[in-house]
């Protein structure tokens, strides 16, 4: 190809993405824009893709009249039992299934890698049960407790421990280190990159999960932000368009933030799962 | 002694976990599908394989297959062919490329209830952004949540809208492992950008193809969150999908044991579509 039919084909492929991209991106700007709107110029036609007068009220009516405030608390907490529960569980078990060596190990660990083949859907309802059995409704601990562990979490650490090299791991034996010693001097710091990419995951699914904390929650003040958001828009909206745009602007900001400063492990734990996100 | 207690140990909360909450559920939730129970007598009658049976002629149940299947149609399709196109303009080497990726990948990380809420914004009859567009084209304005026609099309557009970046992923990671040289030799060759695509590049890109093809038809069977946020099912029934129709049982009218037999019926489905592509990969690695 020559030097001109190439600088064609590279000004096709900018052009087809950018356009592409703006499609794509039509919706979250849209949502910012209508965000910083008054009621009058939301319900005004033709839109406006710029607001003409930036008003920040709904905003502060948001955090004022929805409990957004407590709905937050509720998923912080949440997402971060689930992160810091399911690194601790998922290493463990992957140590296991990695360095430890002991009978039946390989069958064991298949079985659990079959259940991920397995819909929440089919748990659902026994869970759910359970958890009203033992009084958990309403509570952060009935919230959070199918997510404690992930499979896919033993599978992504399991890999990687696998690749760290024998020779650190004798060494650390013939200094006569406990297991436990291993997995936290020596395994653990050498596993950044898995870890992160499993609390990645692990804080998406929690503070996106949707039906879950919508079933063992009824009480407004045990509401996660995403069932929060549901019931604003279920009760509450009328034509507040505005406010709408400022709840789901603020509830969407965390996880792009999150994204946008660790796309590597993300694009990495989607090859590994291929399912998950 | 110590070395045989050390695996106890590591495993026994992931192992206990999974036991209570993967395990027991799907035995628990067979035996509860064989019962009759509202949750609120303390009594379950066994009706043995009676809820199976009423689900054929269910027909609420029945527009539920149908809805997702058509959900699926709209859906898994339309996503694999926009990504595999995407995936090729963004394997390129140019300037700004990690731009263009991040801004198609995050949809994907986006709450489907805040997402569900703009699109509910977008697709206003009134004061739309589509019908906005659509009226300066000289098109009618469309109901398109309101109306049962295009109630579950438009589920679907924001719904590939959203997935779009995930198969994308999938997509780029399968074109990088196609090795650069035999496309350059083909190239070498005379063969056409067309030809290229069509005997090297899909034919190689086959595998991962079709794992996207049975993983999106298994993640499109599960939808609900944007269905219960956009449609509640409605209008008459046009959004009706077999999870809602699972949570409508379960959680609204409180039939365990029917809603039970439901998720077994989903389970069936996604169970066989997975063994499928199995046993599909095993024949592609001995072939």
């Amino acid at each position: 190809m020559g030097y001109k039919s190439r600088l064609v084909k590279k000004i096709l492929i900018h052009s087809t993405l950018f356009t592409l991209s703006i499609l794509i991106a039509i919706p979250f700007i849209w949502m910012i824009s209508t965000s910083f709107k008054n009621i009058e110029e939301v319900l005004s036609l033709p839109p406006t893709w710029i607001p003409k007068r930036w008003v920040f009220r709904n905003y502060l009516d948001a955090v004022r009249f929805v409990p957004l405030g407590r709905f937050f608390l509720n998923s912080v907490v949440v997402s971060s039992i689930t992160v810091i529960s399911q690194l601790t569980v998922c290493s463990m078990s992957a140590y296991a299934f990695s360095i430890l060596k002991f009978k039946g190990r390989d069958i064991l660990f298949f079985i659990l890698l079959s259940t991920m083949a397995i819909p929440g859907e089919i748990t659902l309802i026994p869970t759910f049960l359970l958890i009203r059995n033992i009084g958990w409704m309403n509570t952060y601990q009935g919230i959070v407790a199918p997510s404690l562990v992930s499979v896919f979490g033993i599978f992504l650490l399991r890999q990687f421990f696998m690749g760290i090299p024998k020779e650190l791991e004798e060494a650390g034996r013939i200094d006569g280190i406990t297991d436990f010693g291993l997995l936290i001097k020596i395994i653990l710091p050498l596993s950044k990159p898995a870890l992160a990419t499993l609390s990645l995951f692990a804080f998406l699914d929690s503070w996106n999960s949707y039906m879950w904390p919508l079933i063992v929650t009824n009480r407004i003040e045990m509401r996660l932000v995403q069932v929060g958001l549901r019931y604003f828009i279920n009760d509450e909206l009328g034509n507040n368009w505005g406010g709408l745009m400022a709840i789901s602007t603020l509830i969407i900001i965390p996880t792009l933030i999150v994204f946008l400063l660790s796309q590597r492990y993300f694009i990495e734990g989607i090859k590994t799962s291929g399912i998950r996100g | 002694m110590k070395r045989a207690i050390t695996p106890i140990l590591f495993l026994f909360p992931a192992v206990s976990l999974v036991m209570i909450f993967i395990v027991y559920p799907i035995f628990y939730s067979f035996y509860l599908s064989l019962h009759s129970w509202d949750m609120i007598s303390p009594n379950r009658i066994f009706v043995g394989f009676k809820n199976y049976a009423k689900l054929i002629r269910d027909r609420m149940f029945i527009n539920a297959l149908k809805n997702t299947l058509i959900f699926t149609i709209y859906t898994v399709p339309t996503q694999i062919i926009l990504a595999l196109g995407l995936a090729i303009l963004l394997n390129q080497k140019l300037k700004g490329i990690s731009i263009y990726r991040a801004i198609f990948f995050s949809p994907v990380v986006t709450s489907i209830v805040a997402i569900s809420a703009v699109w509910m914004w977008i697709y206003h009859p009134s004061l739309g952004l589509i019908n906005y567009f659509f009226r300066i084209l000289g098109i009618n304005p469309v109901n398109w949540l309101g109306d049962p026609k295009t109630a579950l099309l438009s589920v679907s557009i924001m719904s590939i809208w959203r997935g779009l970046g995930r198969t994308v992923v999938i997509f780029l990671a399968g074109l990088q492992e196609i090795p650069k040289e035999m496309q350059e030799s083909a190239q070498i060759e005379g063969a056409s950008n067309w030809q290229i695509f069509k005997y090297i590049t899909w034919k190689l890109l086959s595998p991962t193809t079709f794992f996207i093809l049975v993983v999106s038809t298994i993640n499109a069977m599960q939808v609900f969150t944007q269905i219960h946020v956009m449609t509640q099912g409605g209008p008459a029934g046009a959004t009706e999908v077999i999870v809602y129709n699972l949570y409508y049982r379960g959680f609204q009218l409180f039939q365990m044991g029917y809603a039970s037999a439901i998720a077994y019926v989903l389970f069936a489905f996604i169970i066989s579509l997975t063994l499928m592509q199995k046993y599909m990969l095993n024949r592609w690695v001995f072939y």
